[in-house]
């Protein structure tokens, strides 16, 4: 994982896969997804007591339906990038496809176990940065001589420096996403799912994380991508899926799927270069 | 949820349960998750102090000074009780062990949700870590515990090896409190607010700092049977035996004291595992 500012990959080296010779690694059929947000109620104390008196129904408590009936299936070398405004349940599919959340009805299937490669993923900011490689790494479910194998790339990748052994909390936004990467970048899954990953950190580590994320394609059977960034997904997909309000708006040929888009959400600014720009919705 | 059958060859329910033993297998392979979790996390929250660390020590030990006031001096709870200072401290040591797992059990879940939306692991892994962590609390303090028992006159003797397994017994009971109360805190989010309430009803009903023996004896046959069948009692009452001259123990005291923690980690891991797909929805 040596620093190499390479060029983007050409949208013409992935080739697309035909459906009726591939194997099928991902399959989403009829997927709900419900889950349950508990918000500040209004009025205090007096007022949420008397609700619970009363036996009133708690105006702050109520269920988001993230994904309502999503139905597709992804073959191996596929990548496939979501895309959708913010809310339109692009990270619970994903969460739902690397099991973390079960479905409210409906099922996911998947060949393998696929690993969600998160900006959110777990860290903990009380302990240093060589106490979240070890636990991260062995939450992945890596060894611990793996891991020391390991260790000194994802020091080298993440790039903080003497920073390692200071609390998370201590770090700048751009230094703990780099970490997070690192971390979950050091073991190449089947299923790989990859959400906003790539719009972290500054232009550098975006080079260093797009060649990473590439070899980790190779490796890898199927890659989801779920990003703002409208010309990563073209640079970096075959396929892409469009999801407004849970539910699919369009899916197929990665250029066609983006352009639809963004006849629909970014008419006349087709140049979204900026990966932190979020389309209006 | 309904089992249907997969679509095509070689696809497995994304996020399914595993059976019990594959389930066992790996949490057993991430072992060492769970120790690093434990090593790491006991340290969380004393980075600030002065003194580190030693809090976990200390504050059970302010816990024995505070006790010794109001209830050895002030209410005269000491009665009956030959050696009372040591009589306390194995209460407060002891008892501490499984207050520490029902509270950080609770957080098992809830509070490392980031962890489980992230990540797929086998759950168990974190009641697992939070328990361990009060159980190094536990061994620490016995470090403490046993000058004090010197100090105040309790001969060294080889009944005190005795204490090994009322700890292992202990520590099974503890673990199946924690898989409990952790699913139970996932389903139910005001559990962290009522179970200071539950533990400190424990703690008095514990005789950790009175001799149930003595103090039970106006009481009538329901209200003693339930006094002394508190599992935590039991603990208490065996560690006393182990280390303190005349506190002595039945075999049926040891028999029904397996019963629970073994019957309790059976039950409650379980439980545990039957909620597994759900976790990542808290």
């Amino acid at each position: 994982m040596s620093e190499v500012a390479t060029e983007s990959p050409a949208a013409e080296e992935l080739a697309a896969v035909e459906p009726e010779t591939a194997e099928p690694t991902v399959v989403v059929d009829d997927l709900h997804l419900t889950y349950r947000i508990v918000g500040r109620r209004r009025g205090g104390a007096p007022a949420a007591l008397r609700r619970v008196l009363l036996r009133e129904k708690s105006p702050g408590q109520r269920s988001v339906h993230a994904v309502k009936g999503v139905s597709f299936t992804a073959y191996r070398g596929e990548a496939i990038g979501l895309i959708g405004p913010n809310g339109s349940g692009k990270s619970t599919l994903l969460r739902a496809v690397a099991g973390l959340m079960a479905p409210s009805s409906g099922a996911v299937w998947t060949s393998g176990q696929a690993s969600l490669l998160g900006v959110s993923a777990a860290m903990m900011g009380a302990m240093s940065g060589d106490q979240n490689i070890m636990l991260g790494c062995l939450a992945i479910g890596m060894t611990p001589e793996e891991i020391e194998k390991e260790y000194q790339s994802i020091c080298d990748f993440a790039d903080i420096g003497e920073f390692v052994h200071l609390p998370m909390s201590t770090y700048s936004s751009g230094m703990a996403a780099r970490l997070r990467f690192a971390i979950a970048a050091a073991r190449a899954p089947e299923i790989l799912l990859i959400d906003e990953a790539l719009a972290t950190g500054d232009v550098k580590f975006r080079r260093r994380s797009q060649k990473r994320i590439l070899e980790l394609r190779e490796e890898a059977g199927t890659v989801f991508l779920v990003s703002h960034g409208l010309n990563i997904i073209r640079q970096s997909c075959t396929r892409a899926i469009w999801l407004e309000n849970g539910r699919i708006v369009l899916d197929g040929d990665v250029n066609d799927v983006v352009d639809a888009y963004e006849e629909r959400h970014d008419p006349g600014d087709r140049d979204a270069e900026s990966p932190q720009r979020k389309p209006r919705s | 949820m309904t089992e249907a059958s997969a679509p095509a060859p070689g696809l497995q329910r994304a996020g399914a349960r595993l059976p019990i033993d594959e389930y066992t297998r790996r949490l057993w392979d991430r072992r060492w998750f769970v120790a690093a979790y434990s090593s790491a996390s006991s340290g969380v929250g004393y980075e600030r102090s002065f003194v580190g660390q030693a809090w976990q020590v200390l504050t059970p030990l302010l816990h024995i000074v505070v006790y010794y006031l109001i209830f050895g001096i002030l209410l005269h709870t000491n009665r009956g009780v030959p050696n009372f200072i040591a009589f306390l401290s194995v209460g407060v040591f002891m008892f501490a062990f499984c207050t520490t797992s029902l509270t950080s059990g609770a957080r098992a879940i809830t509070g490392n949700i980031g962890l489980v939306r992230a990540l797929q692991f086998p759950r168990a892994v974190l009641p697992l870590a939070t328990t361990l962590v009060a159980f190094q609390r536990l061994i620490y303090s016995l470090f403490v515990l046993f000058p004090i028992l010197l100090i105040t006159g309790e001969p060294l003797s080889l009944r005190w090896l005795e204490l090994i397994p009322v700890i292992i017994l202990e520590l099974m009971f503890c673990l199946g409190l924690a898989f409990a109360v952790a699913r139970v805190a996932a389903l139910i989010p005001d559990t962290t607010q009522v179970l200071p309430f539950v533990a400190q009803v424990w703690r008095y009903t514990s005789g950790v700092m009175y001799s149930l023996a003595v103090f039970s004896k106006g009481h009538s046959g329901l209200v003693l049977v339930l006094l002394e069948h508190n599992p935590a009692y039991m603990y208490l009452t065996l560690a006393r035996h182990a280390l303190l001259v005349g506190n002595p123990a039945s075999l049926s005291l040891w028999l029904s004291a397996t019963a629970w923690s073994v019957g309790t980690l059976a039950v409650s891991y379980l439980y545990f595992w039957r909620g597994e797909e759900k976790y990542g929805n808290v």
